[in-house]
């Protein structure tokens, strides 16, 4: 199907000012795309890797408890709750509420605080033995 | 259809008539991983111990066994519905998408698939003796 070439497109990324409500829709890609396969993945591996005897779980463990196991595993918890509020965001916009510019730009910069401060509190209670 | 005007090149063609679904459903799944993902970090966080006995013990039992197979179901079909999206707007190829939900389509049912089996294996079979 032959398309003319002149079809007005909208204006994008390199045309807009940079926002916080921005870096929040493209973070809410990423993370949602790190859990799809890695949160996924690790999932799916753990309850395999329980399924699969006493042996290959202890195997699983000493991964998920290396230093790496732990990098993927607070990178996953801040994805995880950093896509949950983001989403959040969405379903009260998805109401048609909270686009007045200053409204949507306060929820913008409070979602990264506690999707941080979510993370911060679960691991630093794991890592002082509180859990 | 007609090549020339704009109304002469849309005409008739209308949407895809399942944007909207993709759309309700992918909110449904939102709330479903919401509800059952904070449920299981919370019951993680209050196992007293995570090695294989503790895990499996407490993975057979059926309040434990169904919500997370609801989980796998919800999670995959969640993922499955934006990996969609985010395809569609990146590979614009014919060929190469059609072949990339192929992969995603195998991606998202299998591994539904080997957790719910796994659940279902541990639940069955007995915990660690
Ligand atoms: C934990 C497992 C989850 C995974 C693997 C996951 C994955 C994804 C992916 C890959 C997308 C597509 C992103 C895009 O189109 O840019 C997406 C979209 C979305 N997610 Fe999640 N998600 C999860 C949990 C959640 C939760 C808990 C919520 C709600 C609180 C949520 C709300 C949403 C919404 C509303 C969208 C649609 C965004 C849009 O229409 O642009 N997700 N998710």
């Amino acid at each position: 199907m032959a398309r003319p070439q002149t079809r007005p497109l909208s204006p994008h990324l390199t045309i807009w000012k940079w926002g916080p409500h921005m870096a929040l829709s493209i973070l809410h890609r990423a993370t949602g795309v790190g859990l799809a396969v890695v949160g996924a993945l690790g999932l799916v591996w753990w309850l395999t890797a329980a399924a699969s005897g006493a042996e290959y779980y202890a195997f699983f463990l000493k991964q998920a408890t290396s230093w790496y196991g732990y990098v993927v595993m607070i990178g996953i918890t801040w994805a995880f709750f950093q896509h949950m509020f983001s989403g959040l965001r969405h379903f009260v916009l998805d109401i048609g509420a909270g686009y007045e510019l200053k409204t949507n730009k306060s929820w913008s910069l409070v979602v990264p605080v506690l999707s941080i401060f979510t993370t911060a509190a679960i691991w630093l209670s794991i890592f002082s033995g509180k859990l | 259809m007609g090549s020339g005007t704009g109304i002469g090149r849309v005409r008739g063609l209308g949407s895809a008539k399942s944007g909207t679904h993709h759309w309700i459903n992918q909110r449904v799944t939102a709330v479903g991983n919401l509800l059952l993902v904070l449920w299981l970090i919370i019951s993680i966080l209050q196992l007293p111990a995570l090695d294989y006995v503790a895990v499996t013990t407490w993975l057979a039992k059926s309040w434990v066994a169904v919500p997370m197979m609801l989980m796998i179901v919800s999670v995959f079909y969640h993922l499955r519905l934006g990996l969609q999206v985010v395809v569609e707007d990146y590979v614009h190829e014919d060929g190469t998408k059609f072949a990339t939900f192929l992969l995603l389509n195998f991606y998202a049912i299998g591994g539904a698939a080997l957790g719910i089996f796994a659940i279902a294996k541990i639940a069955f079979t007995g915990a660690a003796s």
